[in-house]
């Protein structure tokens, strides 16, 4: 029989605020234990969230990005259950009004593009951490965590196989950056996701029981995780069994995924309206202020560079997969007044292979627009051949100064100069009679010896357009 | 000790007495009056030292009408360094680290915390014997309950240890001590009063209040008291008013809104009696009584049942042994650690209500409870509203009783919630309403509770005031104090 996967994502993105979600406390990653923790966030007696302002903001950001509606009035619910890092007994969540519904992603897969729907988007509250190592047999808790504002982001089932999942989150996960609403950082758990799996024979229009996967914490792993769980299934109702509706997770160690819990086991939550939080309501004047700041989109800033620069459609999009790298693309375009497609060869190359060497961001790089663009102008203006440049390129890397400071100090500068130029062409056609009487005897392939001993002369200095020019000239009979 | 805040301000001012000499008096009659167990903590020493500071400053001029009084806590608000327990198990060794916005603000009034007052274990109660530290007395009768769930603060007042009490009403747990106790208290609009640092019991109807002897001093506290906090979104950033400047205006042409049915079924002859004695003094002051009906009130008490454990089971849900608080010395899991810390940590009414309100929020049955008291809420708040059309303010009955003995209604968890059948309305219209001494049936004190439109609070404490400069129900002290 013939199988189709059904996906849907749950993405959980950390909202890129200082503070948290209903607390004054700071955000910050990977600070000592409970430091970031005030009695708000550790539930003392007494205590009550006050929504912070710049979520709500982020969220509308988000929905309008999207093409989804923002509610201007939403609600936020208590998800009750018992765990030790959940410290009110409950997480603050929107559960029956969320503030984003129905919205879209377009994605780009070899097989073309495809829209993807967003079922909604809802702000809430992350937990805290269980600590187990170096606890001598207790479990520790880090509240840190706790109160740290989430985006969850859920997707209609409608991808159908893991590249296309994958495409979704990679889509989703530079949109969330351009917004500036969240950093990305899956390893930090800043972006994690949970797939909604099921297959059903093709033809079929009822879903089929889906399993959920947690813990999925790279794009690569979700691939995985989804591919193993889909041969699962597959494997599984082939020999006449049945899918559980479970949770799974999913262990990148062994590559597989294990059940956690089934429905039967699932938590009654027992949401209910949190009383202490009044329903979260939105002017349009606050709507219209959000759409005004709204950055351009990665789908726009594509469509416009590829038209603007002449850039391939691959180039466009390796150029705008983040803002930080688009904006260094068009500074350096900007100050280096060349031809623009020399621009984005060398940042997609030289520059983009520096940085993965080195385990750098762009905004990070060695080499900053401004620099980059004095070297391609000396690349344009035919002051260093493409070869030299790419060694000025390493110096600059290496801190050693500016393009023109690297040329000078390394003598690099080519030699244009026709004299100069014909005077070396001399020597080597004088040097090698036996090669020139080839030449002249129609063995044309000569001519690149000539070039070769020409350049090795120069040093590798002289400017190769002039030298096959003069030695054209020069060898004619 | 038998003085008003507003003559002891007087007396201050006037340097007839000292800050000091007020605390060491207080403190002393404390002490004397254990029996009525109205204390669970005393903080003799830092009352004493803030006592002194209040002097040194008041010398120094500029004093506002509190600085320097005496007051208490109901062991519900948080005090930084000062044990708040709630009266329960669960905290019964809990230091908070920090203040309630309301005990941060008495203190930059002036006021001198000396202890905090019993109560109801987490105000769930109205007889003030489900607290975890003994049953408070009643001043008027050693064997009869204060009321609850503010009973300590109650009997604190009634026999004249402290000048004036905190309290927090979530179905009547202000007014109805009040009333039973003969004392003045009152509960505000619902957002008034911040509730930041109020052990939270049911969110959506928690308010915190002042009790006192007299209108007039209530009128200043709350006023010290009240205010948006930035910590609770459910405060109301609206301008607190002058209270005791407003009082004084004479009752001529105020419409008083009466429900007949209130002075019939259910209420003692002798409270009812009294009550009406008390109308016919607003009457004589010029007052009009207006006939109002409140039908949907009728269903107040079991919508109030489901709604307030309902929040409460949640609310109730952080005291898990984790963090703070008391943990079951033995277990064998996380999951035993849970149910022996609960349910060693909490008294059986607790635990009720606990389990009441997880059950009407389950999957399942939220429909049919939660969702369906929330509409119940709706129609019992639009009555107000359309009583409100004809009346300025409402008055009538705020316990069906007096003070009934320890131990009476203990066995019977209905006939005790039955206690709130006129105050729970209230606080689920989120309105402001106080209780006056009206009178006394079989030497116990009778409470007239008096209930105003939204906000209204200012009104509410001159219909007070006016009464009480006719009256001396609130005057009258219990044999003994």
């Amino acid at each position: 029989m013939e199988w189709e996967t059904v996906i849907g994502l749950e993405v959980h993105a950390q909202l890129k605020t200082r503070s948290k979600i209903f607390s004054a406390s700071p955000t910050a990653y990977g600070a000592a234990p409970n430091t970031q923790a005030n009695v708000v966030d550790a539930a003392f007696p007494g205590v009550l969230p006050v929504l912070n302002g710049e979520v709500v903001r982020m969220a509308a950001r988000f929905g309008l990005a999207i093409g989804a509606t923002v509610h201007t009035r939403s609600v936020f619910a208590r998800k009750n259950y018992f765990y030790p890092d959940l410290p009110k007994g409950y997480q603050i969540s929107q559960y029956e009004h969320p503030i984003v519904e129905r919205g879209r992603l377009v994605i780009t897969t070899p097989a073309g593009e495809k829209t993807i729907g967003i079922t909604r988007a809802h702000l809430e509250e992350d937990a805290g951490k269980s600590l187990h190592e170096d606890m001598d047999g207790f479990t520790g808790i880090d509240l840190n965590r706790a109160g740290t504002p989430l985006l969850e982001i859920v997707s209609e089932p409608d991808m159908r196989s893991a590249t296309e999942a994958v495409a979704y989150l990679k889509t989703l996960h530079t949109l969330v950056r351009y917004l500036d609403i969240c950093d990305g950082n899956m390893q930090e758990g800043s972006f994690r996701c949970d797939a909604n799996v099921s297959v059903r024979p093709f033809g079929q229009a009822r879903f089929g029981t889906r399993a959920e996967l947690k813990n999925i914490n790279s794009f690569r792993f979700v691939e995985r995780a989804i591919d193993y769980e889909v041969r699962r299934q597959i494997a599984l109702l082939s020999a006449g069994g049945q899918v559980r509706q479970e949770t799974r997770l999913y262990d990148s160690a062994r590559d597989e995924t294990r059940s956690m819990r089934s429905k039967e086991e699932a938590n009654d939550y027992r949401y209910f309206p949190d009383p202490d939080l009044p329903a979260l309501v939105l002017t349009e004047a606050f709507l219209a202020e959000v759409k005004d700041a709204m950055p351009e989109l990665p789908d726009a800033k594509r469509r416009r560079l590829g038209a603007e620069y002449g850039l391939s459609a691959y180039d466009a999009g390796v150029l705008t997969a983040s803002r930080e790298l688009a904006q260094y693309y068009e500074d350096a375009v900007a100050a280096a007044g060349v031809d623009p497609k020399l621009v984005a060869n060398w940042v997609t190359g030289e520059l983009a292979a520096r940085l993965n060497e080195d385990g750098l961001d762009i905004t990070n790089s060695r080499v900053m627009a401004p620099a980059l663009a004095g070297l391609l102008r000396r690349i344009a203006d035919g002051t260093v051949s493409g070869k030299a440049a790419k060694d000025v390129f390493e110096a600059m890397w290496a801190g050693e100064g500016d393009a023109d400071a690297v040329i000078a100090a390394r003598g690099l500068r080519q030699i244009s100069d026709d004299f100069a130029i014909e005077e070396v062409v001399r020597q080597v056609i004088a040097a090698n009679p036996k090669q020139l009487a080839q030449y002249r005897s129609g063995e044309e392939k000569v001519f690149t010896f000539f070039v070769g001993q020409t350049m090795k002369a120069s040093r590798g200095k002289a400017n190769p357009a002039k030298v096959n020019e003069i030695l054209k000239r020069l060898l004619a009979p | 000790m038998t003085l008003t805040i507003t003559k002891i301000a007087e007396n201050l001012a006037a340097g007839r007495c000292s800050s000091r000499e007020l605390v060491d008096d207080v403190l002393a009659r404390i002490k004397t009056h254990a029996v009525l167990n109205a204390f669970i903590t005393l903080d003799e020493e830092a009352a004493r030292r803030h006592a002194e500071a209040a002097d040194r400053a008041r010398r120094a001029g500029g004093a506002g009408i509190l600085a320097g009084v005496p007051i208490a806590h109901k062991d519900i608000f948080c005090t930084a360094g000062v044990k708040t327990t709630c009266a329960s198990r669960m905290l019964a060794d809990f230091v908070p680290p920090y203040d309630a916005t309301v005990v941060r603000k008495m203190k930059a009034a002036g006021c001198i915390m000396v202890g905090k007052t019993n109560m109801d274990e987490f105000a769930m109660g109205s007889s003030n014997e489900t607290s975890h530290f003994g049953p408070v007395r009643n001043p008027w009768d050693r064997d009869r309950v204060p009321g609850g769930s503010s009973g300590g603060s109650a009997a604190a007042v009634a026999g004249r240890l402290v000048p004036a009490a905190t309290g927090t009403d979530t179905g009547g747990s202000i007014r109805q001590p009040a009333a039973l106790c003969g004392i003045t208290g009152l509960k505000p609009s619902y957002g008034r009063v911040s509730r930041y640092g109020l052990v939270a019991f049911a969110s959506s109807l928690d308010q915190a209040g002042p009790m006192a002897q007299t209108a007039e001093d209530c009128a200043h506290l709350l006023a010290a008291m009240a205010g948006f906090d930035e910590h609770d979104a459910t405060s109301l950033d609206v301008p607190v008013p002058d209270y005791a400047a407003q009082l004084g205006g004479d009752l001529k042409g105020l419409r008083i809104g009466v429900v007949a049915e209130h002075f019939a079924d259910g209420v003692e002859p002798k409270v009812a009696e009294a009550l009406r004695e008390a109308l016919r003094e607003y009457e004589r002051q010029g007052a009009r009584l207006v006939d109002v009906s409140l039908p949907n009130s009728a269903h107040a008490v079991p919508c109030y049942y489901v709604l307030a454990p309902a929040e409460a089971s949640s609310n109730l849900a952080r005291y898990d042994g984790v963090r703070y608080g008391f943990r079951a010395p033995e277990y064998q899991d996380i999951e035993d650690m849970y149910k022996k810390t609960r349910s060693q940590g909490f008294g059986p009414e607790v635990k009720r209500r606990i389990m009441v309100g997880t059950y009407a929020l389950s999957a399942g049955y939220y429909d049919a409870y939660y969702v369906k008291a929330l509409r119940l809420r709706r129609l019992i708040a639009d009555d107000f509203a359309r009583a409100f059309e004809r009346c300025d303010i409402l008055a009538g009955p705020v316990s069906p009783s007096t003070a009934f003995p320890l131990g009476a209604k203990n066995t019977d968890p209905v006939s005790m919630y039955l206690n709130d059948i006129f105050t729970i309305p209230i606080n689920l219209a989120g309105l402001p309403a106080l209780s006056l001494p009206a009178g006394f049936a079989g030497g116990l004190p009778v409470g007239l509770q008096l209930v105003g439109r939204y906000l209204d609070e200012a009104r509410l404490l001159n219909a007070a005031h006016r009464f009480q400069q006719a009256t001396d129900w609130h005057t009258r002290v219990p044999a003994g104090f």
